[in-house]
């Protein structure tokens, strides 16, 4: 990495040369000439990083599926593949850590297309500088979340970089998991008439990680939702269902939040969808946080929830199934699928207008207007 | 344009010759500079905007012009029966009075 | 959430609108004044909620997008500067200037940072006495005892490695600038509540006045916007032009008396520019002398940057409320918040950008049957003169 200030002046002179005045410029094949945070936001920026740089260079069926996790078939098992990088600031946040992240963000990636999550590996690049003891915390709390999960650690690999070069800790985590029942779980299989479920309450795990941002730090209970949903999806799958195929979708509303996940499976599936404002439940202090901060809980992260596209006639079995289990105690139907307005997600609001909810567009920003 | 959100004041203290409070929005809570509002008690009301109390609110001025709202069709003699009894009913989708206004066609 | 949550109240909003279409008699262009105000319209999709006939055009008042590009540039110059810590509120990161938003300032190294309130620069110069701390002091009235309060405070307790790059725009002179503006639709205000409860409301008497128009100062929350719409419906429909305050709860006529007297000692007021409009004079606040030492357009060599604004767009008349994000060929096309081209566009708050984060530039075809699974009641008494053309016809409907 060039140092901070040569690289400003790389850029002065590129911007000297093709400056152009500010309205005439043409759409461009690839808006930035460098990566901003909104890059990683999950949001359209993030879209528009996979579009343009990543898919073009490793197109192939699998991958164009863009689930959060492959499904490939070898001598006739099947098995879900997935990969995860973890970066978070701080470390240690009320309700988790990076560890416990990097374990249940794979094991939930995996669960998603219906597996049963079994080995991860772990890669960590460590920076320079950071002490034993935290990353003793960390491992500790990695155990403890592959416990919880049902999965073991089976390989890793280890790199440090010079102080400065790193936030301390970034760890990438990639898991296997087997499908084991005769089911096909995957966005595209989104089908007008499907309810959609929502396991619990939105915007825990991004407002506590928000909470802790110099400046903007507030006092109140927020915990990150950080939990692995595989057991809950376990027991969704072991509804009593005259048919295997009751669940259409599963995708859990990570970065981007519930919104930006809807949104995509809306594309993927071209279906349209209908949310009721007042069912989607939000917590007092995620409510508060986002009121101060203006900011919009559908945009905002979880990491232990939810949404399930599930046919009508067994939504109800599904939800009852969900409320059983510790991570679905409060799941609701949220809305259902609908042929109109294929790609687009509407939603009622509160007061009784219609708004249409979009992907989210790059980093959730606080706001002062 | 200026997002300014009400919250309860629930602590009060000075710091650096500031006056400042710990004001509750929902379930949280933060703090904000009572400079502006400097007569405020704890357990008032106050619009906070950017870090910075700039309004009491009346509480009482509030529950009357509310209370006029409420009323709003007894006065202008407008039933809305329609309205109340679809709200109290299960509607499972989309009860009535979210489309009540909505009459465009 | 106690002030918020019962006025998002879907029963007292349809008594409203009820209300409305018993007192409406002809179609009016109405005027939310605030940025604020207009998101909350576009969230909550009060907008299809209004009898036929009654149009909200959107204000200017969104202190992010008036921002002329020129500042912004001044702004990305000194943030550029290794020494600088550059301090703003999260709006401005991604508004873009001639190259580049404070994002990609900061991807190249650039130290900047959020702040929430202007008294966190306070601390952050505090923590870092070789650096030079400077906030981007925008905002209109409502940010103004904010902002004011930092350079006080700075000067006070002589933090000298602090200073403020200060565009601040006052609403009055823009509410002029639009009702003497050849071509005029708007014939009723929804006032900026938020800059009244600092200000108070008695600035508006002359406009309101002079113009014979209703002005009626109004909060942000949806019961709030309607019931403000409603009063100036009836001002209208009996033929007043006077300034009410449907906001009561949060301010009065004379405002928030200490907030202006420290506005006072520390701003003067002068002639601002404006994204999208123009110079307007008496339009904004500028650091009084006595404040120099912490006036970063007087610190930093920044007075010959001057950028012309693009022709294209044409935000102006959007601000000015002549015309919709509709109306523009750009809009959602060559135009979007990721790759805009003007004042509107920038912030979240502006208009095209609101119409844009709520789907306006998208065309959901059978959402109209949302508002026909049970419809509302219908008054057949009253007789409302539906217009030629609906200005809305790519919204959901």
């Amino acid at each position: 990495m060039p140092a901070a200030e040569d690289d400003l002046k790389t850029e002065k002179t590129i911007a000297g040369e093709s400056l152009t005045p500010f309205g005439s410029c043409p759409i461009p094949i690839f808006d930035h000439k460098r990566i901003v945070l909104g890059h990683g936001s999950g949001g359209k920026l993030t879209a528009d990083l996979i579009d343009k740089i990543f898919l073009p260079a490793f197109r192939n069926p699998t991958l164009d599926k863009l689930d959060d996790q492959a499904v490939l078939t070898i001598r006739g098992v099947r098995l879900a593949f997935s990969t995860d990088s973890f970066v978070v600031t701080p470390i240690f946040f009320p309700g988790g850590d990076i560890g416990r992240l990097a374990i249940h963000g794979t094991v939930n990636d995996l669960a998603m297309s219906g597996a049963r999550p079994l080995y991860l590996s772990a890669a960590f690049i460590l920076e320079e500088g950071l002490a034993v003891d935290d990353l003793s915390r960390v491992v500790e709390s990695m155990r403890g979340a592959a416990a919880e999960a049902g999965v073991q650690l089976v390989t890793g690999d280890t790199k440090v970089v010079n102080r400065g070069k790193g936030d301390q800790i970034f760890i990438t985590t990639t898991g296997i998991g087997v499908i084991d029942h005769n089911i096909s779980i995957s966005a595209d299989h989104a089908r007008p008439g499907d309810k959609i479920i929502l396991s619990g309450y939105i915007g825990d795990h991004g407002m506590t990680i928000m909470s802790q941002r110099e400046g903007l730090e507030f006092e109140g209970a927020i915990e990150s939702d950080c939990a692995p949903l595989n057991g809950l999806v376990s027991a969704m799958l072991a509804t009593a269902s005259p048919t295997n195929d009751f669940i259409h979708t599963l995708r859990d509303p990570t970065r981007g939040g519930v919104a930006t996940t809807l949104n995509e499976i809306a594309k993927h599936a071209n279906v349209g969808m209908v949310l009721d404002e007042r069912t989607i439940p939000v917590r007092e202090t995620v409510k508060g946080a986002c009121e101060v901060l203006g900011l919009d809980p559908l945009y905002v992260a979880n990491e232990g929830k939810l949404l399930a596209l599930v046919v009508p006639e067994m939504a109800g079995a599904v939800l009852q199934q969900m409320r059983q289990h510790r991570l679905g105690h409060d799941a609701v139907i949220i809305g259902e699928v609908v042929e109109d307005h294929p790609g687009m997600v509407l939603m009622k609001t509160e007061i009784g207008g219609t708004r249409v909810l979009d992907v989210m567009f790059g980093e959730q920003l606080p706001r002062i207007c | 344009m200026c997002l300014a959100i009400p919250g309860k004041v629930v602590d009060t203290y000075d710091q650096r010759g500031l006056r400042m409070a710990k004001v509750q929005f929902g379930g949280i809570v933060r703090e904000a500079c009572l400079e502006y509002v400097p007569e405020t008690q704890v357990g008032e009301y106050v619009l906070v905007h950017v870090g910075f109390a700039i309004s009491r609110i009346d509480e009482a001025e509030a529950g009357r012009t509310y209370q006029a709202l409420k009323d709003l069709d007894q006065l202008t003699e407008l039933e809305s029966p329609v309205v109340e009894e679809i709200t109290e009913t299960d509607e499972p989708s989309y009860p009535a009075w979210m489309n009540a206004g909505d009459l465009r066609r | 959430m106690k002030y918020l949550d019962e006025y998002r109240n879907g029963d007292i909003a349809a008594k409203i609108v009820a209300e409305m279409r018993r007192v409406q008699t002809r179609p009016w262009v109405l005027m939310e004044v605030c940025g604020g105000q207009t998101h909350s319209i576009v969230k909550n999709g009060l907008d299809h909620l209004l009898p036929e006939g009654v149009e909200l055009v959107h204000g200017p008042g969104c202190p992010v997008c008036v921002t002329p590009l020129e500042m912004i540039d001044k702004a990305h110059a000194i943030a550029r500067s290794p020494k600088v810590i550059f301090c703003s509120f999260g709006d401005m990161l991604r508004v873009p200037g001639s190259d580049g938003d404070l994002f990609s300032i900061k991807s190249l190294g650039g130290d900047v940072r959020i702040v929430y309130s202007p008294l966190d620069c306070l601390k952050i110069a505090r923590a870092n006495p070789e650096k030079h701390v400077v906030f981007f002091a925008i905002g209109f009235e409502t940010t103004a005892p904010a902002n004011a309060m930092l350079a006080w405070r700075a000067r006070e307790e002589q933090v000298n490695n602090l200073s403020l790059l200060v565009s601040h725009v006052l609403v009055p002179p823009a509410l002029e600038a639009i009702l003497s503006a050849t071509g005029n639709r708007v014939q009723g205000f929804l006032g900026p509540g938020h800059v009244c409860a600092v200000m108070g409301y008695s600035e508006y008497d002359p406009i309101s006045a002079r113009h014979r128009v209703p002005i009626v100062i109004t909060g942000f929350e949806p019961i709030d916007i309607l019931e403000g719409t409603l009063m100036t419906i009836k001002q209208l429909e009996e033929g007043r032009a006077t300034v009410e305050n449907q906001y009561s709860r949060i301010l009065t006529r004379q405002g928030n008396l200490p907030a202006q007297q420290l506005i006072g000692k520390v701003f003067g007021v002068g002639d601002r520019k404006w994204r999208g409009i123009g110079s307007i004079p008496m339009s904004g606040y500028h650091l009084r002398d006595e404040f120099s030492r912490h006036d970063a357009e007087k610190l930093f060599d920044v007075a010959e940057i001057a950028t012309l604004e693009p022709e294209i767009c044409i935000s102006g008349e959007i601000l000015r409320g002549l015309k919709k994000p509709h109306d523009c060929p750009a809009f959602g096309a060559l135009c979007t918040p990721q790759h805009p081209l003007g004042a509107t566009m920038v912030s979240a708050e502006g208009a095209c950008a609101a119409y844009y984060a709520y789907g306006r530039h998208l065309n959901p075809q059978g959402a109209d049957k949302l508002h026909q699974i049970v419809p509302g009641p219908v008054r057949d008494d009253v007789s409302v003169k539906p217009r030629e053309e609906r200005e809305y016809t790519h919204a959901g409907r």
